[in-house]
């Protein structure tokens, strides 16, 4: 059932709108706007925008909204049309972007308020968030995929520009281009990805890609799967592209939570399972999917177990977790991606959102090596960060126990291999968040004393957006709740019945002994965690490797083997020899050298000054012009 | 009647008789009226032309070149007295100044 509808333009339209406002203010007409219409501006257009996206999900009812705006492209058979399409895997998609993205904002409030780093910033800031908001809503509510390009380059772009924010520091700059040329990896192979859709099946919109894709070769349908994983690679840090995301940390936290952590970086995620029906045909690319996932949700955990940065562990632990997810998508269980989706968007934002307060009260510092003890000094920011420690690490009842749980399921029914990969990299994730934990929240604070003195709670602005995340992270497992743990829960299986995927076969799997195993996995990693860095202190030290502290050297790997004999080649062949050499020298430069030694040495000498050589000269032309057309 | 071979003939002849004037003398007056010969040598040469065919489009052309005669004779007279208002010299060579 199609229905018609205005509504959608309007949930994407109102923050571009906004970001567009900013944009004119800043940049045309060069004035700041008041601190309190900013922040009205902003924040209420994405609130508002999350309001009619209930109210379309309310509307929806086992059918489809679309909202075809204007017909944007048409060339031949080619068309692409900027057509909004609300399905129920859009429209939790949607909610999850606009209401993360609202407390988010409004965290910002406060969160930008202590930054005095830059004056004119807060407006900027809000600006790009808001450009953020649209792109993302564009890039989930598209009903095609060169649509869907449209916002996925726009929430690129706003993530370069967000990481760069503070861009006085060379740093920050060089992470935001990073972050940037990583991403762009991927989006050729995305390109390419819709270029073979469109020679294959001469559409891209979503619905009669559906329909068209009874009796697709499955070969080609593995080769288009293959193109677009890469994309999703790079846009959601799969190996080997997972190198930008610790990297994206320079920015501010709250882009950290929303864009790094809960929304941009699952545009990989929402892709695949968009295009499920696809990956459904092309069982070689699912297996890719999977085993990369699992690779990288294993690989960046062992890489967390080390880091010392409260912001780059959290980091690792996004890839991981978005490892996860694609071991999902890749067994077919899209359900349970999409379901892992929405639970880390909220504990992960929560626990972004919470190491920003914990760098707030920090006064900027950002290393665990320094923090400790802050149990007793921001009680508040204790017990929220908390709730997103235990959810992620997977303890019932809270909201990523579910999700990590229906993952397993789904990885052990396909290949008990995935599920053995999933399972030790539950045990490191619950390791490494409780060490993290552990070593914020207790023992002796290891803070300089000037600072220590100031340590204070976060402002309420900041504070109640933690609070409402942590809630979702505490009952959002619900709305997903195992059909086979029995009836007493009156809506089992709610978001499986709503999305309408084809339910993924687990009959026969022992599920209960698979949660069982996943919670032992978890409090394993936590005990380990509490006997490292509470009961015997002095034990890690003794396994400390560096190879795993810096990261496994990934980035100089590939700072060796790719980058350095890219800036070579550009640099010396490219710049050197063709640019400087072959097109300014040989040919700019040489022309006018050329011209110069003829005019300069030879014809000058024409230009004698006496009239009647002039005369003899156009007499002698005339008789040969003459002599030419008589001949 | 005049065969149209001495019409001919004779134009050619003053419009070589303009060149050579226009290309030796340095007297800017002479060279002037040598462009006047060869303006007068292609009037003849239209003329002759326009009775040929017994059309008046030749004649017609040669108004036309007599306006334009006319005109260019006082624009370059007027240069010339400029100039020897200047110079005190009419001799072309000793305007050479405009060059490389």
């Amino acid at each position: 059932m199609v229905t018609e509808t205005e509504t959608l333009r309007w949930i994407v339209a109102l923050p571009g709108l906004s970001a567009a406002v900013h944009g004119v203010l800043l940049g045309v007409v060069r004035r700041t706007l008041e601190r309190s219409l900013v922040i009205a501006l902003s924040c209420g257009s994405v609130i508002l925008s999350f309001v009619l996206s209930l109210v379309s999900l309310l509307r929806l009812d086992g059918g489809v909204l679309v909202d075809p705006v204007y017909a944007w492209i048409g060339a031949g058979t080619f068309s692409a049309d900027v057509t909004f399409l609300m399905d129920p895997l859009s429209a939790v998609m949607c909610l999850v972007v606009t209401g993360v993205g609202s407390l988010i904002h409004v965290y910002s409030i406060g969160y930008m308020d202590d930054d005095h780093r830059e004056d004119k910033g807060f407006q900027r800031f809000f600006c790009y968030l808001n450009l953020f908001t649209f792109s993302m809503l564009v890039l989930v509510l598209a009903d095609n995929l060169v649509l869907m390009f449209l916002g996925w380059e726009g929430v690129g772009l706003c993530s370069y520009l967000l990481i760069g924010f503070w861009y006085a520091d060379r740093w920050n700059a060089y992470c935001g281009m990073k972050a940037f040329v990583v991403n762009r990896i991927g989006d050729f192979g995305f390109l390419v990805g819709i270029f073979l859709v469109f020679w294959s099946f001469e559409t891209v919109a979503f619905r009669e890609l559906q329909a068209a894709m009874g009796g697709i070769d499955p070969r080609l349908a593995t080769l288009i799967g293959l193109c677009l994983f890469v994309g999703a690679a790079g846009k959601s840090a799969q190996v080997p592209l997972y190198v930008w995301l610790p990297d994206a940390m320079a920015g501010p936290t709250p882009v950290s939570a929303l864009i790094h952590a809960a929304t941009m970086v699952t545009a990989g995620v929402y892709m695949v399972c968009r295009m499920h029906f696809l990956y459904d045909a092309a069982p070689d690319a699912s297996a890719v999917v999977a085993w990369t996932g699992a690779l990288t949700a294993l690989f960046a955990a062992t890489i967390a177990v080390a880091q010392t940065d409260i912001k780059k562990i959290l980091a690792y632990s996004t890839v991981s977790q978005l490892g996860y997810m694609f071991v999902a998508a890749g067994c077919g269980g899209y359900t349970a991606a999409i379901f892992h989706l929405g639970t880390h968007a909220f504990f992960k934002a929560l626990l972004f959102l919470g190491a920003g307060a914990v760098i707030l009260a920090m006064h900027h510092e950002q290393d665990t090596d320094r923090m400790g003890g802050l149990r007793t000094r921001i009680p508040r920011t204790f017990a929220v960060v908390s709730v997103g420690v235990f959810a992620i690490a997977g303890f019932p009842p809270l909201a990523g126990f579910f999700s990590k749980d229906e993952i397993l399921l789904t990885a052990w029914t396909a290949d008990p291999r995935l599920w053995s990969v999933l399972l030790a990299t539950a045990a490191l994730t619950a390791f490494y968040m409780f060490r993290l934990w552990f070593r914020t929240f207790f023992g002796e604070c290891r803070a300089p004393e000037e600072v220590k003195a100031h340590i204070h709670e976060p402002a309420p602005v900041v504070l109640w957006p933690l609070y409402a995340l942590a809630f979702c992270s505490a009952v959002a497992g619900f709305f997903n709740f195992p059909q086979a743990w029995g009836g007493w829960f009156p809506y089992p299986s709610a978001l499986g019945h709503f999305l309408g995927f084809e339910h993924h076969a687990t009959h026969g799997a022992p599920e209960l002994q698979l949660a069982l195993g996943a919670i032992a996995a978890a409090a394993l990693g936590a005990l380990l965690a509490w006997l490292c860095y509470v009961r015997l202190p002095g034990l890690p030290a003794r396994f400390r490797s560096r190879l795993v502290a810096n990261a496994y050297y990934v980035d100089r790997i590939y700072d060796a083997l790719l980058v350095k004999p890219l800036v070579l080649l550009s640099d010396a062949v490219l710049y050197r020899a063709l640019d400087a050499g072959a097109i300014d020298g040989a040919l700019v430069n040489g022309t006018a050298r050329a011209v110069r030694a003829v005019a300069a040495d030879v014809l000058r000498h024409l230009q004698s000054g006496f009239a009647q050589a002039y005369l003899v000269l156009m007499l002698l032309g005339t008789v040969a012009v003459v002599g030419f057309l008589l001949r | 009647m005049i065969p149209l071979e001495q019409v001919l003939a004779l134009s050619a002849i003053l419009f070589t008789i303009g060149v050579v004037g226009a290309i030796t003398r340095r007297n800017l007056i002479v060279i002037l009226m040598s462009i006047e010969l060869m303006l007068n040598a292609v009037n003849l040469a239209l003329v002759g032309f326009s009775r040929l065919w017994a059309q008046p489009d030749g004649q017609v052309f040669v108004l036309m070149v007599i306006v334009v005669a006319a005109a260019e004779v006082a624009v370059g007279l007027g240069i010339v007295i400029a100039l020897f208002r200047n110079r005190e010299s009419v001799n072309i060579e000793d305007v050479s100044l405009l060059k490389w």
